[in-house]
C-alpha cells in the first residue's frame, strides 16, 4: 500500500551539513511550481496513501493517514498555498514532517530528487511575490531554466485550530 | 540531584503519606502502641537520614517531632487532638521542605523556631495522671483498610516482583499489600522494584501498537483460507491479549491512593468548621488506571470537601433535626462492567432546591416559567452549571462559584458521567461512573456518508433499525420504527417517547445526501441524563480501539474525542457523544429545552383537549387547541389581496391580515383554508394547506420550543404533531397585538392575575391570552408554589386555578386560600376540562367565584372582567 520511496534520508542529511555554503533540499512540485524543503525537516516520503477525511476540519486538512501505526495529519499543500485543487484521481505523494511531536504529511503532486545547492544561487523573495507564497517561502534558488521556491515547513504547519 | 537524595525523597514522600493516615488512626486509638511505634520509627528514620545527608533544617523539625512522639510512646504524654494537630503541623512543614528539596535539590531558607518551640512545649508538658484515654471508638481499633503506601513522587510507582512460587503473579502485580499501617516493617514476602512511570507509559504505547498490528494481521489472515499463518497468528493474538492485560495491570492502582489525603482533609475541615465528621471509605482496593486516577483526584477532593462544608450540618443543627451529632461522609468504589462506580454520599441536609432555584433565576440560567416546570431533581442539576454556588457565605473551603461545573467537566473529559440524588434533610449522593482505562476502549464502528466512525460503547444504550420517512406514513401496523420529521428536525418514537435524533451526515457536514436506502440505524446514546439518537447508515462490529489524541490543529472540533487505527489499517475518528450533544443542543448547552421535555413526562395532565389538526408547509402535521380558534374559513384564492406587501382579505367588512406558516402560499388550489383568530377588534387569518381533523387527546408537549412559532411537539392521535404557538402568529399579524391592548387595560388599572396550573403548555397558552386581554399574569405550576407567593407577600387582583393538579388540587387550594391570609377575599376562578354540574358545585362550595371550562378563552376573559368589576364596585 505505502510505497516509501525514501525513508529517513540520513545519508543525504549528513552530506547536507558538510559545507555551510550548500543547502540540501528535497524538491517537489505543486501545481507545476518547483519547490524545495530542507532535507533535515523531512521524516518520510510516501507514495499514494489512503487518507481518511476529517469532517469539520479546516479546508487545508486533507485528512489523516496511518504511517506504521502512527496517525499522521495530512495537509493539502495546494489548499495551503491557495492553489486550485488537484484533479480528482491524480496520484499524489506526501512529505512527512514533524512539528511539536506530531507528524504531518504535506500532500504534493510529485516528489523528485534531493538537490545540494550552492548558497550563491539563493535569493530572497522578490518583494512582488504573492502574499500567500511569500508567507511560506524563505527564498528562491535560481536553477538552470527553473526557479525553486524554498518552503518553510514550520510556517506551513502553523495552522491554528481556531481558524 | 544525587541518587542518594533522590532515593531519600522518594522514601520520605511515601513515609509522609503513611504518617498522615497513621496519625489520624492514633487520634482515634491513642492506646495503640503499635501505631505509635510505627509513627515514631517513620519520623526517626527521616531524622536519621537527614543528618546523614546534611539537611539541618529538616533534621531539626523532624527531631522536635520525634521528641513529642517519643514521649507519647513512653507514656509520659497522652495523645490529645491538640498534640496530634501540633505533630501534623510538624509533618506539614517536613512536607513543604521535602517538596522544595525535590524541585531545587536544596533546603529552602527559612526559620522553624516557632514550630519547634511549639513542639517542644507540647513535649515538655507534664504527663497527666495516668487516666484512661480520652476517647476510644470501638470501631477504630481496626485501622482503615487502605493500603498504606505510594503517594507523592509522581514519577514512581512500585512494582512488585513476585517470587516464582507465588500462585497468581498477574493478579497481585503492583497491588501493594493492603496491610495495615501497623506492620509496614514486617519483612516483605514479595520483592518490589521501582520503575519510572515513563517506562510503563512507553510499554503501554508499544503494547497499543502491538494490538493494532495484531488486529491488522488478523484482518489479513481472515481473507486467506488455510494459510500457514493461521495457527501461529492465533497464538500471537492470545499472547498479545495477555501482554496487553499485564501491562494494563502495571498501570492499575488502587483508588485508595486517590483517597489517602482525604482523612486528613476531613479532619482539618471538621476542626475548622466545628463539625463532627466521620469519613468511611469502602472499596479502597478497587483498581483503576493511574492516568484516570490522577484525573479524578481533584474532582473527588472537591466533592468530599463540599459534602463536609455545606452538606453536613453543625452538631447543634443535627441534634435539632434528630440525627446523630456526627455526620458521615461515605466514599464507595466498586467495579461494574468496564467501569468504576464511585459514590460520594453524606447524611447532611441535602441540596436546598429553593436556593438553587432562586440562584438559577438570579443568574439568568433559566426563566421563572422554565423553573416552574422543572422537577426538584432537574433543579438540583443546576449545581453542575457554571456560576452557581449555593453556599450563602464564601468560606475558605468552598462557595466561590467555581466548583461542581468544573468537577462535571473534568469527569466528562475522561469519558465519565456524574449523577446526583438528594433528599432534603437526609443527604446527598453523587454517583460518578468512569472508564477503567482511557487507553483502550470498546467502540462501536458505524458508517455514515461513506465514512466510518467509532462511538465509545460506554454511551451506547441500544441500536434501533428505523425506516427513513419519505413522506408516507406507513408505520401504522407494520411495527417498524419510522424517523419522522418536525420541520427538518428528525425524531423517533421509541416506546412512547419522542427521541431527538441527530443525523451524522448533517452534523458533520459530510456533504453526501442520505442514501437512497430507506433503512437506517439509530444509535441511541445517553449523555448525562439525556437520551439522543444518532442516525447512521450502517453499523459494523464493536472493536477494541486504542484511543489516540487528535492533532492539535483539530482540537477545536469538539465532536471528536480522538482517533484510532482499525484492524484494516485505516484511520478513523472517534465520536464524542458529549460533543455531539452540545453541538446539536441536546443536554449541556441548552439543557432547558430537554429539561422541559423531560418534565412533560411527569406532568401528564389527564385532561383531554380538543385539538384542531391541520397541515401547513411541507405537509407537516400541526395542531392547535380548538378553543383558541374563532372560526374556520375556506376563501376563494382571488379574494386574497396584497396590501403593504402583506396578503390580506376582506372579511366581514374588515381587512384581515393573512399569515402563512411557511411564508409561501400554495397558488395551485382554488381556495385557501384559513384559521381565523379574533380578539376584540383584531382579527387575523392563518393560511394552512389543509384542515385534517379535530381529535380529542391528551396534550403532552414532549419536545418543547424547537422553533419559533411552535410550542413544541406532542403525540396526538398517534402521530408526532407540532403544536402551534398562537401568540407568536398573532404577533406576526399585529405587532402590537399584545402591546396595544394592555394600554387599554392600563387605563382601567391593569389587573394582576395569578394563574395556577400544573400544565406548562396551558400556562404558556394562557399567559399571552390573558396578557392580550389586558391583564398582567404571573403563572405558577402548583398550589404549593402559589401559597409560597402568598406567604412572600405578593398581592394579586384575582386567581385563576386549575382543578386537577397533583398534590394539592384546585378545590383544596381554594379552601386553603379562603381559610385566611391576605388572599382570602380575592376572586378565584376555577378552570377544568370536566365541566359537569357536580364538579362545578364542589368548586363553588369550596369558594370559587366562578367556574369555566378550559380553553374557553372568551368566557374566561369575560368572567374575569366581570368579577373584577364587581370587586372594584364592592
Amino acid at each position: 500500500m505505502a510505497t516509501e520511496l525514501l525513508d529517513r534520508p540520513e545519508t543525504a542529511a549528513a552530506n547536507g551539513t558538510t559545507g555551510e555554503d550548500t543547502q540540501v533540499l528535497v524538491t517537489l512540485t505543486v501545481a507545476d511550481q518547483l519547490c524545495g524543503i530542507p532535507v533535515l525537516a523531512v521524516r518520510d516520503i510516501l507514495g499514494e496513501q489512503t487518507i481518511t477525511r476529517i469532517p469539520l476540519a479546516p479546508p487545508e486538512i486533507a485528512g489523516s493517514l496511518n504511517l506504521r501505526g502512527r496517525i499522521v495529519t495530512a495537509i493539502d499543500l495546494r489548499q495551503r498555498l491557495r492553489l486550485p485543487k488537484a484533479a480528482p484521481g491524480q496520484a499524489r505523494m506526501s512529505v512527512v514532517a514533524e512539528q511539536g511531536g506530531e507528524l504531518y504529511a504535506l500532500l504534493v503532486d510529485q516528489v523528485s530528487e534531493v538537490l545540494s545547492l550552492d548558497a550563491s544561487m539563493f535569493e530572497r523573495n522578490p518583494p512582488t511575490l504573492e502574499k500567500t507564497w511569500a508567507e511560506f517561502s524563505t527564498g528562491i534558488f535560481r536553477l538552470d531554466g527553473r526557479l525553486l521556491v524554498v518552503l518553510d515547513v514550520s510556517r506551513l504547519l502553523a495552522l491554528s485550530g481556531e481558524e | 540531584m544525587d541518587d542518594l537524595l533522590a532515593d531519600f525523597l522518594t522514601e520520605t514522600n511515601e513515609s509522609l503519606a503513611e504518617l498522615d493516615v497513621a496519625l489520624l488512626t492514633l487520634e482515634r486509638t491513642p492506646d495503640d502502641a503499635e501505631t505509635l511505634g510505627f509513627i515514631f520509627r517513620l519520623v526517626h528514620t527521616i531524622k536519621g537520614t537527614c543528618g546523614f545527608l546534611g539537611l539541618p533544617r529538616l533534621e531539626r523539625v523532624a527531631h522536635a517531632g520525634e521528641n513529642v512522639l517519643g514521649k507519647l510512646r513512653d507514656r509520659t504524654l497522652t495523645v490529645t487532638p491538640d498534640i496530634v494537630t501540633q505533630v501534623l503541623a510538624g509533618i506539614d512543614q517536613i512536607k513543604a521542605i521535602v517538596s522544595h528539596l525535590s524541585t531545587t535539590g536544596a533546603e529552602p531558607a527559612g526559620d522553624d523556631t516557632d514550630l519547634i518551640a511549639a513542639l517542644n512545649r507540647v513535649a515538655s508538658l507534664d504527663a497527666p495522671p495516668a487516666k484512661k484515654a480520652p476517647v476510644t471508638l470501638p470501631a477504630a481499633a481496626q485501622p482503615p483498610p487502605e493500603p498504606a503506601q505510594i503517594e507523592a513522587p509522581p514519577e514512581l510507582v512500585p512494582v512488585e516482583i513476585i517470587p516464582p512460587t507465588a500462585p497468581t503473579p498477574a493478579a497481585t502485580a503492583l497491588q501493594a499489600q493492603p496491610q495495615p499501617p501497623t506492620l509496614p516493617n514486617a519483612p516483605a514476602n514479595t520483592q518490589t522494584i521501582r520503575v519510572t512511570v515513563d517506562v510503563l507509559e512507553d510499554l503501554m504505547t508499544l503494547v497499543s501498537e502491538l494490538v493494532l498490528t495484531r488486529n491488522q494481521l488478523l484482518q489479513l489472515a481472515r481473507n486467506q483460507e488455510n494459510s500457514g499463518f493461521t495457527v501461529p497468528l492465533q497464538r500471537l493474538s492470545h499472547i498479545t491479549s495477555d501482554l496487553q492485560e499485564g501491562v494494563m495491570k502495571t498501570r492499575m492502582q488502587p483508588i485508595g491512593n486517590a483517597w489517602n489525603k482525604l482523612p486528613r482533609l476531613v479532619r482539618d475541615l471538621s476542626h475548622e468548621m466545628g463539625k463532627k465528621i466521620e469519613l468511611t471509605m469502602l472499596g479502597a482496593e478497587t483498581e483503576l488506571d493511574r492516568q484516570v486516577l490522577e484525573l479524578i483526584k481533584d474532582p473527588l477532593t472537591h466533592m468530599v470537601r463540599n459534602s463536609g462544608d455545606h452538606g453536613l450540618e453543625t452538631p447543634a443543627e443535627r441534634r435539632a433535626a434528630g440525627k446523630p451529632e456526627t455526620g458521615t461522609i461515605v466514599l464507595n468504589a466498586y467495579h461494574e462492567g468496564g467501569y468504576i462506580i464511585l459514590e460520594i454520599s453524606d447524611d447532611g441536609r441535602g441540596l436546598a432546591v429553593d436556593r438553587i432555584r432562586a440562584k438559577a433565576l438570579a443568574n439568568g440560567l433559566a426563566t421563572e416559567a422554565e423553573l416552574a416546570a422543572m422537577t426538584d431533581s432537574q433543579i438540583q442539576r443546576f449545581i453542575f452549571r457554571a456560576g452557581l454556588s449555593t453556599a450563602q457565605t464564601i468560606s475558605a473551603v468552598s462557595g466561590r462559584g467555581v466548583g461542581m461545573d468544573v468537577v462535571k467537566t473534568n469527569i466528562e473529559k475522561i469519558g465519565g458521567t456524574i449523577e446526583l440524588k438528594s433528599t432534603p434533610g437526609q443527604g446527598t449522593m453523587f454517583t460518578v461512573k468512569i472508564p477503567l482505562t482511557l487507553a483502550i476502549v470498546s467502540a462501536l464502528i458505524v458508517e455514515s456518508g461513506k465514512e466510518r466512525f467509532a462511538i465509545p460503547q460506554l454511551s451506547v444504550v441500544e441500536l434501533v433499525r428505523a425506516q427513513r420517512d419519505s413522506g408516507r406514513n406507513t408505520n401504522e401496523g407494520t411495527g417498524n420504527s419510522v424517523i419522522e420529521r418536525i420541520n427538518d428536525t428528525p425524531v423517533l418514537r421509541l416506546r412512547n417517547r419522542l427521541l431527538p435524533l441527530v443525523s451524522l451526515t448533517e452534523l458533520l457536514a459530510l456533504g453526501v445526501e442520505d442514501t437512497a436506502e430507506s433503512a437506517a440505524h439509530v444509535v441511541v446514546a445517553q449523555v448525562g441524563a439525556h437520551m439522543m439518537g444518532i442516525i447512521v447508515d450502517r453499523v459494523f462490529d464493536t472493536e477494541e480501539i486504542v484511543v489516540k489524541p487528535v492533532a492539535p490543529i483539530l482540537r477545536h472540533v469538539t465532536m471528536f474525542s480522538g482517533n484510532t487505527i482499525l484492524g484494516d489499517g485505516s484511520v478513523i475518528m472517534i465520536l464524542d457523544p458529549n460533543g455531539i450533544a452540545r453541538a446539536s443542543g441536546v443536554g449541556a448547552g441548552s439543557e432547558n429545552r430537554l429539561l422541559r421535555a423531560n418534565s412533560a413526562d411527569t406532568q401528564t395532565s389527564a385532561d383531554k383537549t380538543a385539538m384542531l389538526l391541520f397541515r401547513a408547509g411541507e405537509s407537516r402535521r400541526m395542531g392547535v387547541p380548538l378553543g383558541l380558534v374563532a372560526r374556520l374559513e375556506d376563501i376563494p384564492r382571488e379574494k386574497i389581496e396584497i396590501s403593504c406587501g402583506m396578503p390580506v382579505t376582506q372579511y366581514r367588512g374588515k381587512l384581515m391580515p393573512l399569515i402563512a406558516i411557511d411564508g409561501g402560499i400554495d397558488q395551485q388550489k382554488p381556495t385557501q383554508p384559513l384559521l381565523v383568530f379574533a380578539e376584540g377588534d383584531r382579527i387575523m387569518g392563518l393560511m394552512v394547506d389543509e384542515i385534517i381533523d379535530v381529535v380529542e387527546d391528551r396534550l403532552d408537549i414532549e419536545l418543547a420550543g424547537a422553533r419559533a412559532g411552535l410550542l413544541g411537539t406532542a403525540v396526538i392521535g398517534g402521530q408526532a404533531t407540532d403544536v402551534l404557538d398562537t401568540g407568536y402568529w398573532l404577533m406576526q399579524a399585529w405587532q402590537d397585538w399584545f402591546r396595544g391592548v394592555p394600554r387599554q387595560g392600563a387605563a382601567a388599572g391593569q389587573k394582576h392575575v395569578l394563574l395556577v396550573d400544573d400544565s406548562e403548555f396551558f400556562r404558556q397558552l394562557m399567559m399571552p391570552t390573558l396578557g392580550a386581554a389586558g391583564f398582567r399574569v404571573t403563572a405558577v405550576g402548583s398550589a404549593a408554589e402559589a401559597l409560597r407567593l402568598r406567604d412572600a407577600g405578593t398581592m394579586f387582583d384575582a386567581i385563576v386555578s386549575d382543578i386537577e393538579m397533583p398534590e394539592m388540587d384546585g378545590i383544596q387550594f381554594c379552601r386553603t386560600v379562603r381559610a385566611g391570609g391576605p388572599w382570602a377575599a380575592l376572586p378565584m376562578l376555577a378552570m377544568t376540562a370536566h365541566s359537569d354540574m357536580e364538579t362545578a358545585r364542589l368548586g363553588r362550595e369550596a369558594g370559587f367565584t366562578d367556574y369555566v371550562a378550559k380553553f374557553e378563552r372568551e368566557v374566561l376573559v369575560a368572567s374575569l372582567r366581570n368579577t373584577l368589576v364587581e370587586t372594584v364596585a364592592a
